[in-house]
């Protein structure tokens, strides 16, 4: 039986997909996102291996808040570096009738084999994707994240042509991807796409800076304060192909 | 059929007093959205404006602005009196309790002490007359618990392991079904007391008949002299109301009439709202009546609800902080016939909180079921999103026991409207008791003997065997002292402090339920689950008590929807429960008991030592049947789910808790916020959970209003606390702090 290296879970997640979700927290990501608020999920190895049984028996008490929209979301750490597992899991949760969706950074994607067909089999159980264009520009993505972004751009491409559904949220950093050239590159990007759902900016916030400084990792985005809601509004609009009503 | 029941439907209730079948007979279920309400008027504004000046300035006299110190309180003790003599005629509903705005009555009955010590406290002082003529001549209630008192009894309730107990206040949360005086008119009423009156008795005149006797005189004379309060407003009030604002205007003058003559702990206006919609929607109808002045009723009689006030001697509010009545009030619900009873009025009254912003009273409480209207159950989420004002009561658990006609009597307790009264008894700490088991009936903070002197844990480690055998044993003693306890209190309150003007309003033949209560309750289950799954090790003083207690190892906590934990939550509840059920209860009345401890979770801390879950010494314990502060280790849902698991059909007095979420944990926008609240509340309540207290807002916000109570934003901030809700900067600095540190769910 196949267990997933666990990094917590949440009872009550409310915005990481539609309606009322149980999160799983998976270990490991490559991606080295400067303003990670969970530098602890880095770490693939975990003393919490659950199988797909037992996390879905745990999920499954919360059904009575689901609704008609809610269900499970996997996130991290970055989750398709367990995708034998998650797997498991979703054809388990697609079985017992459970809404299943992916919080994806993208890093792993690759058409490569064996790799893609487990991921085009992975697309059948999933019902959503939550993914972000960390950065439009190659090498300010590389900057912001020590890893390329042309395989998770292509990610976005094959999701849209198999019309998955996917939102997409974006962290907005000031400094680094505030920038309105950045954005409208992404926009014209995004406009390519057929399976968006939903598009929100988040501010970027340093409530993980905590974890960067407990485990004695140099924090670079120091004193880099929050977005105001004004300039959240207005990258969104973009992000939208919006006119902006809030002005510039 | 009379001309002011013209139009309504029904016939059981025109020949005896039965308001349930007028309603359902009558009532109209509303599936529509909020677009149809109106804002405030012009008057609802000015008097609005004018009451929050008051409330200024009674908050700038230290909390209380005016105070009698001449004339003892009755129903008739004050002429007519107004918000304001200029702004009299816009007041669409009249009557004070006092003969000025705010001002506390002088209500010596159940203590002239404390009467004298509320005054004294706030710089008042009163007639000297009154000392003599309520020690010299006429006794209170105060006086006669303590002439009938037992040194155990003493000793137990000095050290706090019982404690709140209704012997130096009114027991309050006696709902007089106060509709019955639109409905019928006190004529009507009286002739029916007068009725069972003759039928009272065979003629042997036992305790109890004469008992019966006295106290159904007692409910006429009531019932005449609210005819004379009535009166003196300028209404005759002896038949039924024949329109809406007649019907508001008669139900709130019985209520007025039960504050002017009592000071309960709770007292609640009872299941108005769709009584009153019945009455609105015929004035609709006939056209003497628009959705603007519909409104402007229900917001002046809200208005009056929130200008109701005691006073109180400090100890009281130390247990019951930021001046609480609770006038608590319902909306919604669903009807035995599987209707639901969402009406337009159960609008209206929500809909107070916009008019005129968020207030802590009326308490005012949504009887809640998945199957509400979907429209309905939106609005109240969105209601608490904006003003975190509003509680959630499970109606599928409450109905098939008390029926569709029930209210809420207290904070979160259930009671059958005119059917029912309730004997309210405070708390039994049982995580003192806990302690008591482990230390053989000793003290731990007085190092008094007050428990039985049964033989102590000896043991280096607690063994769980031991402790449970030992806790089982103390905890019976707790619990006959205790039944004792209420036994008495509730003999002389009778006596000495009667409700006649509510238990005229209630049926002759009484339900009477007999309410226990336990504070502690989180720490008792973390306890046993250390002493269970970890190694807890006593460090003991030099006389051999435990004072503190040394953990190794990990244990599961309540909070977490870990059956380990959960189970033991279970075990106590009902094993304390049929614990007390094993007694002889005052008047045959029926024992039941809650898991809700108020604001007095702060005070029952204080005097309780360290415990063995990790609890320090002299610190608040958790509130109502929450999770203890920090236990709560997955998330909301994991929380609520072990709450859930709590049979209510042991704490039929009620299992409140108390939920603090930042709205951006709910979602991104209001809506999404609203729709997220809806699914918790689904979700909770459909696993058979009773009580959910809802606030949503973020800890900075409660440190800004600590730090800066003067920000005009926050002078209506109100938070829901267990069973009630307070204006946060009328809570004492001691209990902001305690908030602040309870768990507020967060966006992870």
């Amino acid at each position: 039986m196949i267990r997933g290296a666990i990094h917590s879970t949440e009872s009550f997640g409310s915005v990481d997909g539609p309606g009322i979700r149980f999160l799983i927290f998976l270990k490991g990501c490559k991606m080295r996102c400067r303003y990670c608020h969970n530098v602890d999920t880095w770490d693939p190895h975990s003393n919490d291996l659950r199988t797909a049984d037992e996390l879905l028996e745990q999920a499954q008490r919360y059904r009575s808040y689901w609704g008609k929209e809610g269900g499970i979301t996997v996130s991290g750490g970055e989750p398709l570096l367990q995708i034998d597992f998650l797997l498991d899991l979703f054809q388990k949760a697609k079985a017992l009738g459970i809404n299943t969706v992916i919080d994806t950074a993208g890093q792993p994607f690759t058409k490569e084999e064996p790799f893609f067909s487990k991921f085009e089999e992975l697309m059948r159980y999933t019902d959503l994707l939550l993914m972000d264009i960390k950065h439009i520009d190659p090498e300010e993505h590389k900057k912001l994240t020590g890893q390329p972004n042309d395989n998770i751009l292509e990610l976005f491409r094959y999701l849209s042509d198999i019309d998955k559904p996917i939102w997409i949220r974006h962290v907005l950093v000031p400094g680094i991807t505030d920038d309105d050239g950045y954005l409208h590159r992404t926009r014209d990007f995004i406009a390519t796409l057929r399976n968006v759902k939903k598009i929100e900016v988040l501010p970027y916030h340093a409530m993980g800076e905590y974890k960067w400084n407990e485990l004695g990792i140099p924090y670079s985005l120091k004193g880099v304060e929050s977005p105001s809601a004004q300039r959240v509004k207005h990258a969104e609009c973009i992000l939208r192909g919006e006119s902006d009503i809030v002005g510039k | 059929m009379k001309q002011e029941w013209r139009s309504f439907k029904g016939s059981h209730w025109t020949d005896d007093v039965n308001v349930r079948d007028f309603i359902q007979n009558n009532y109209t279920p509303y599936d529509g959205d909020q677009s149809f309400l109106e804002g405030p008027t012009e008057a609802t504004n000015k008097l609005w404006a004018k009451v929050q000046e008051l409330q200024k300035q009674e908050r700038a006299k230290n909390g209380v602005l005016d105070m009698e110190t001449k004339v003892v309180s009755g129903i008739n003790a004050y002429g007519p009196a107004y918000i304001d003599s200029d702004t009299r005629d816009l007041e669409k509903v009249v009557g004070l309790q006092t003969d000025k705005p705010l001002k506390r009555a002088f209500m010596p009955y159940g203590g002239i002490r404390m009467a004298e010590e509320a005054c004294t406290t706030y710089g008042y002082t009163p007639d000297p007359e009154l000392h003599k003529i309520f020690t010299e001549y006429h006794k209170t209630h105060n006086q006669a618990v303590f002439d009938a008192y037992t040194p155990e009894m003493k000793k137990a309730r000095h050290n706090k392991i019982i404690t709140g107990l209704p012997d130096t206040y009114g027991r309050g949360r006696i709902v007089g079904d106060y509709r019955r005086v639109a409905l019928y008119g006190i004529d009507f009423l009286i002739e029916k007391k007068k009725e069972d009156l003759a039928y009272c008795g065979s003629g042997i005149m036992t305790d109890d008949i004469i008992r019966q006797r006295e106290e159904l005189s007692d409910q006429i004379r009531a019932l005449k002299q609210m005819k004379e309060m009535a009166a003196g407003y300028g209404f005759d009030i002896s038949k039924p109301a024949s329109n809406a604002k007649e019907a508001v205007q008669w139900l709130y003058f019985g209520y007025l009439a039960a504050i002017r003559s009592q000071n309960g702990a709770a007292m609640s206006v009872g299941r108005v709202s769709t009584f009153l919609d019945i009455y609105i929607d015929r004035d609709l109808k006939e056209g003497t009546l628009t959705e603007k002045e519909a409104q402007e009723l229900i917001d002046h009689l809200v208005l009056k609800l929130r200008m109701v006030k005691f006073a109180r001697i400090p100890s009281y509010n130390q247990l019951f902080s930021g001046d609480p009545v609770w006038a608590t009030l319902e909306t919604a619900g669903l009807g035995m016939d599987g209707r639901h009873m969402v009406t337009k009025n159960d609008y209206r009254f929500l809909h107070t909180l916009e008019n005129m912003g968020p207030a802590p009273e009326p308490n005012l409480t949504v009887l809640y079921s998945s199957k509400l209207p979907e429209n309905y159950k939106k609005y109240a989420a969105y209601i608490s999103v904006k003003t975190s004002s509003i509680q959630y009561e499970n109606d599928d658990v409450m109905r098939p026991i008390w029926g569709d006609d029930y209210s809420i009597c207290c904070c979160v307790s259930a009671t059958q409207t005119g059917k029912e009264m309730q004997f309210f008894g405070a708390r039994a700490n049982l995580a003192k008791c806990l302690l008591y088991a482990i230390n053989g009936g000793i003290d731990e903070k007085s190092g008094d003997q007050v428990g039985p002197a049964y033989k102590p844990v000896t043991s280096d480690v607690l063994d769980y065997d031991d402790v449970m055998a030992k806790y089982d044993v103390m905890m019976d003693w707790l619990a006959g002292l205790y039944v004792n306890v209420l036994n008495l209190i509730q003999y002389m309150h009778d006596k000495y402090y009667y409700e006649a003007a509510e238990m005229a309003l209630i049926d002759t033949d009484v339900r009477r339920t007999f309410a226990t209560g336990i504070a502690g309750f989180s720490h008792v289950v973390d306890s046993l689950s250390a002493i269970k799954y970890a190694k807890v090790t006593p460090v003991r003083n030099e006389n051999g008590v435990a004072v503190d207690f040394k953990i190794e190892g990990d244990f599961p906590r309540y909070g977490n929807d870990d059956d380990r934990a959960d189970e033991i939550a279970v075990w106590l509840l009902k094993t304390f429960m049929k614990k007390l059920r094993k007694y002889h209860t005052y008047r045959n009345s029926e024992p039941t008991t809650s898991i809700l401890t108020i604001t007095s979770n702060v005070v029952y801390g204080k005097n309780t030592g360290t415990l063995p879950d990790g609890r320090p010494a002299w610190t608040p314990l958790a509130p109502g049947a929450n999770p203890s502060y920090g236990a709560e280790k997955n998330g909301l849902l994991a929380s609520l789910n072990s709450v859930a698991k709590l049979p209510y059909e042991y704490a039929l007095d009620g299992i409140s808790n108390t939920q603090t979420v930042n709205p951006g944990a709910l979602g991104h926008t209001e809506e999404e916020q609203t729709e997220t609240l809806v699914h918790v509340l689904d979700g909770y309540f459909d696993r058979g959970a009773h009580h959910l207290n809802v606030n949503v807002f973020g800890v900075e916000k409660l440190k800004d209003a600590m730090e800066h109570p003067e920000k005009p934003e926050y002078a209506n901030f109100t938070i829901r606390v267990s069973g009630y809700a307070v204006k946060f900067i009328d809570l004492t600095r001691e209990q902001q702090l305690d908030v602040i540190a309870r768990t507020c769910h967060d966006r992870i």
